[in-house]
């Protein structure tokens, strides 16, 4: 029998002070910005600390399950996400023109939202699994591995989301070993396809773009949502208008403003500082996960905890680009601040799996 | 490419080095971000700082006013009233029932009123104002800006409000707008055009309202408004103008539909009324109809239960909904496809005994004749309607056959009328039955489909369609309802070109000579006979009558012993002039009993108001004018 010090020490060593801390602070951040941003809506903040709940169990979980285990199920978790996609496809609900939700019985799911996670962990296993012998037919297959589900998304269309499910995959072929030569190739591809791009762009999509480039053209339709949170933001100043006082958010200028939006409130009531604290955090976090990967002891568990933390930046970097007003407006939640169950669920499974590579890192497989 | 990686040591090297080149693109576009922060919070502070705290800027929608709608002749259909209304906005006017009790010692509010103003509230999630009472009266505007300062909150706005000045005539064809619901914004969503929206509550919810919606909306405009701390407008800072919504010009004729409404009286029914060379609807009527005033500001209950809950179904827009079975109307195709397949001469002849009978079966298949018509030849069998005739016509011809025909005249399937909710009627086939029922045609139900009874079921629409491409020798029309938009940004006017839909292979003789014996239906001996009395031009018309129940083997329909909701609908089509086509027209009158009593002379009101404008009075009740003898 254990003792209640070896029970609790097994049971709380994998959690990771570092990942962990940040963690609650940038919570603790996310609940005082989301009351203001609701306006003053108790009951939205206890429905996202019953989220966290359910997010902290299921971070849990995945650190106290060593890599090795994690492996073993990559390849079915991906094959239910990509069942999953192809039944949206088929049979998804359509909902403001798009098919993303699927009904299972009393459940409404997201696939794509599992996708996120169910790639990079695929990718990671099929190098894992391949070994030594990894050569230029292997990209080709994590290639298709990526591009069949990324394919689905786009065609829900969630042109968002999809750009994220295909870089947290392409940060695992990246760590992998795939060549700069057709890394290089690739952008140069991109980079002429570009007009071609545009071309089959749908009007709203194009429409965004365009209000990159000048949000004061469209003031009331896509350059309404910048121009909000530029004004918001700018308004903010150095030091913030202080909690509960923003006028952007409050006068509802702002879309979104507990979700996709939530950084706006954020700037406008904590300024500069306030948004110098959060990114702070944040780059704690990654640098943090991108140190874990490179002290994991398998591949596989170096390319899911490369891709996981580089997935954190690319998220933190879009929606603060979006809401800054220096890339188009995409429906992507900000870590930890935005409102919402399954990106929170999403993102401590992240963070689980990171303290489970750190934890394990002696483990060898047998 | 050489990736192989053999040496655990120089995978290691690898991935450090890769973190490396990520962390340094980490770290520049983490400069870039704060860079941006910077230049937005630091040095465009001041800039950004009094666009939203010392003079806030609001950017205010104005909504474009809604497109007309106007008749071929010019006549308003469809028009914006200004109105004042009484609005209250929740998060400032305190106690809502203490203040709708106030308020209502100043101007009139009914329980509906409270009822709907409930409703709104809640649709808007209690966040906007809602309006209490619409069309305020002159006194109730004075009353209530005397005490206006015992009311926070409640605000009289002037709005623009739809108005339908012919009230409940063409109700079914113009349709009406309604509040914004969630459904509607779904849809808005769908097709990105929440932005166009922003400020606009109704939307068209039915007929050409609903679906010349984007052409009626505009474009909404915007005005960026510089507001003191209180949210009160101070100036304006800049302003794109909207632009007014397009108007239309409908094909109907507004003093035909009128005056087709009228000869209806009150019976239940529909009438399409198309001009058979261009496919212009000139009439559409469906009886009872509504009154589309009510549901623009959202119908209160007791209307909406009244009307929702009538046996008369004033809300079923017959003409292109109701599916009936055509009856006898279809003889004259029915003896151009004879003509057209070579299965029947003009001058061949049958002997009528009264009924037909496959050999060796003893089951009557009747005529509406008792004892028959004697010897019948094509000519004979349309003026009077013979059904033995076309009973055996259909026994030759074969149900799939006769699905072919038909369909070329439009039966089955849509016309493709430009509003929305067209029923698709149905032409049988064998392969149909088999689809549908999983069973074999059987030979007699060739037989009654010969004379329009059985699965057969057409709309008033189709019907008049399928005269309007007789009259037109074979040539089909697509039958529209709108003639022009006129473009309110430009003042250009675009006519909307006729359309053909199919030109069918028929010889011109034999559609003379179809053409000729409907004529001679109006004719002395024919089975319309009194409704064409002293027609100056020729009409070429068919009667119908369609069972709604059945008739058992050898007992007899009888009018009187049948309640009213069980009697025959009775059915009329015709085109005129028949030497000159100009109209061609569909009636059908519900429970009516037979064409020729109730539904010819309705035509025969609608042809010579549109052909000789004549006055046209109500058709007798079907109690009034009570024969029982004559059939179809």
């Amino acid at each position: 029998m254990p003792t209640i010090k070896e029970l609790r020490t097994r049971l709380l060593a994998p959690l990771d002070p570092t990942l962990f801390n940040t963690s609650l602070l940038l919570m603790a951040l996310g609940f005082v910005v989301l009351y203001s941003a609701s306006g003053s809506d108790m009951g939205k903040v206890l429905s996202q600390v019953r989220n966290l709940g359910l997010a902290f169990m299921a971070m849990w979980a995945m650190a106290i399950t060593p890599p090795h285990k994690i492996e073993r199920i990559v390849f079915p978790i991906y094959g239910v996400a990509l069942v999953a996609l192809l039944g949206v496809a088929l049979f998804g609900e359509v909902s403001h023109g798009a098919r993303r939700w699927l009904h299972l019985g009393p459940l409404r799911v997201q696939p794509s939202e599992l996708m996120k996670i169910a790639l990079p962990l695929a990718l990671a296993g099929y190098f894992e699994w391949r070994g030594k012998a990894i050569n230029w037919r292997d990209f080709v297959v994590a290639a298709l591995l990526l591009l069949v589900p990324v394919g689905l998304v786009v065609r829900q269309p969630d042109l968002g989301t999809a750009l994220l499910i295909a870089s947290s995959g392409f940060y695992v072929l990246y760590f992998a070993g795939l060549s700069w030569k057709v890394m290089g190739g690739l952008f140069a591809a991109g980079l002429a396809a570009m007009p071609l791009v545009w071309h089959v762009m749908h009007d709203y999509q194009k429409k965004r773009i365009l209000t990159l480039l000048d949000p004061t053209q469209d003031p009331l339709g896509a350059g309404y949502h910048t121009l909000q949170s530029m004004i918001a933001l700018g308004s903010g100043g150095m030091f913030g208008k202080g909690w509960l006082r923003g006028t952007q958010s409050h006068l509802d200028f702002l879309p979104e403003h507990t979700t996709d939006f939530v950084f706006a409130v954020f700037g406008e009531e904590f300024g500069l500082l306030g948004a110098l604290v959060f990114l702070t955090a944040m780059l704690v976090i990654i640098t943090r996960g991108l140190f874990i990967a490179n002290e994991g002891s398998t591949p596989f568990a170096r390319l899911v905890a490369g891709s996981l933390s580089m997935t954190l930046f690319t998220y933190t970097f879009v929606n603060m680009g979006m809401v800054s007003g220096i890339l188009p407006v995409v429906g992507v939640p900000l870590p930890f601040l935005s409102y919402g169950g399954t990106s929170l669920v999403t993102l401590f499974i992240s963070i689980g799996i990171l303290m489970s590579v750190h934890h394990h890192r002696k483990l060898v497989k047998q | 490419m050489r990736q192989t990686l053999r040496d655990p040591q120089q995978e290691r090297w690898q991935f450090q080095l890769r973190l490396k080149v990520l962390s340094g693109f980490i770290v520049i576009l983490c400069l870039l971000l704060v860079a941006r922060l910077v230049w937005l919070q630091v040095v465009s502070h001041g800039y950004y700082h009094t666009l939203a705290e010392a003079n806030r800027i609001s950017i205010v929608p104005i909504v474009p006013n809604r497109g007309l709608i106007l008749d071929r002749n010019g006549m308003v259909l469809a028009e914006n009233n200004s109105t004042y209304t009484l609005e209250i906005n929740p998060a400032r006017s305190g106690d809502l029932d203490t203040v709708i009790d106030q308020l209502s010692a100043l101007v009139t509010i009914t329980p509906s009123d409270r009822k709907l103003f409930r409703k709104l509230l809640d649709e808007a999630h209690g966040l906007s104002p809602a309006p209490i009472r619409s069309r305020l009266t002159e006194t109730e505007i004075a009353r209530f800006s005397v005490n206006r300062y015992r009311f926070p909150g409640v605000e009289i706005q002037a709005r623009l409000i739809r108005n339908y000045p012919l009230g409940a005539s063409a109700s079914h064809l113009i349709g009406y707008i309604g509040r914004i619901n969630e459904a509607d914004q779904d849809r808005l969503d769908d097709q990105d055009l929440t932005d166009q929206y922003r400020g606009t509550n109704h939307i068209g919810k039915l007929g050409i309202e609903g679906h010349y919606e984007q052409e009626l909306h505009g474009v909404t405009g915007s005005e960026q408004v510089e507001t003191d701390a209180g949210g009160h407008g101070v100036r304006s800072l800049a302003r794109i103008d909207p632009v007014a919504g397009n108007d239309l010009t409908l094909t109907i004729d507004a003093a035909l539909q009128q005056a087709a409404e009228k000869a209806f009286g009150d019976h239940r029914g529909a009438l399409v009324a198309i001009e058979p060379a261009t496919g212009e609807v000139l009439a559409l009527v469906s009886q009872p109809g509504f009154d589309p005033n009510l549901f623009v500001d959202g119908i209160d209950q007791d209307n909406w239960n009244a009307l929702n809950n009538s046996p008369d179904k004033p809300l079923n827009n017959r003409a292109l909904r109701g599916q009936y079975p055509p009856g006898s109307t279809v003889k004259p195709l029915m003896a151009l496809a004879a003509l057209t397949l070579g299965k029947r001469s003009t001058a061949y002849k049958i002997p009528d005994p009264g009924y037909f009978s496959f050999p060796g079966s003893s089951h009557r298949y009747r005529d509406w004749r008792e004892g028959g018509h004697g010897w019948v030849d094509m000519h004979l069998s349309i003026v009077q309607s013979c059904d033995t005739y076309y009973y055996s016509l259909a026994n030759d011809l074969g149900i799939d056959a006769m699905h072919d025909f038909f369909t070329q005249f439009g039966f089955g399937q849509k016309t493709g009328l430009d509003i929305d909710g067209e029923m698709p009627g149905l032409y049988p086939s064998t392969e149909w039955k088999q689809k549908r029922f999983k069973q074999d045609w059987y030979g007699g139900e060739t037989v009654i489909s010969g004379i329009g009874q059985g699965y057969v079921l057409a709309t008033p629409l189709q019907l008049a369609q399928a005269m309007a491409t007789l009259a037109n020798n074979g040539v089909m029309m697509r039958p529209h309802l709108v003639r022009a938009i006129r473009d309110r940004a430009t003042g250009s006017i675009r006519a909307i070109p006729p359309e053909t839909v199919r030109s069918l292979q028929l010889k011109q003789a034999d559609i003379d000579f179809v053409r000729d014996a409907m004529v001679d239906v109006m004719k002395p001996g024919g089975t319309a006979a009194q409704a064409g009395t002293g027609a100056p031009y020729l009409i070429a018309g068919k009667t119908g009558t369609a069972q709604v129940v059945g008739v058992r083997q050898g007992e007899k329909y009888s009018e009187s012993r049948t309640a009213e909701r069980n009697r025959d609908h009775a059915l009329f089509v015709a085109f005129a002039p028949a030497d000159q086509p100009k109209i061609a027209v569909a009636v059908l009158v519900e429970n009516g009993g037979h064409g020729g009593s109730i539904a010819a002379p309705i035509a025969r009101q609608v042809l010579d108001f549109y052909l000789l404008g004549q006055k046209v009075k109500a058709v007798p009740t079907a109690n009034e004018s009570g024969e029982d003898s004559a059939h179809d």
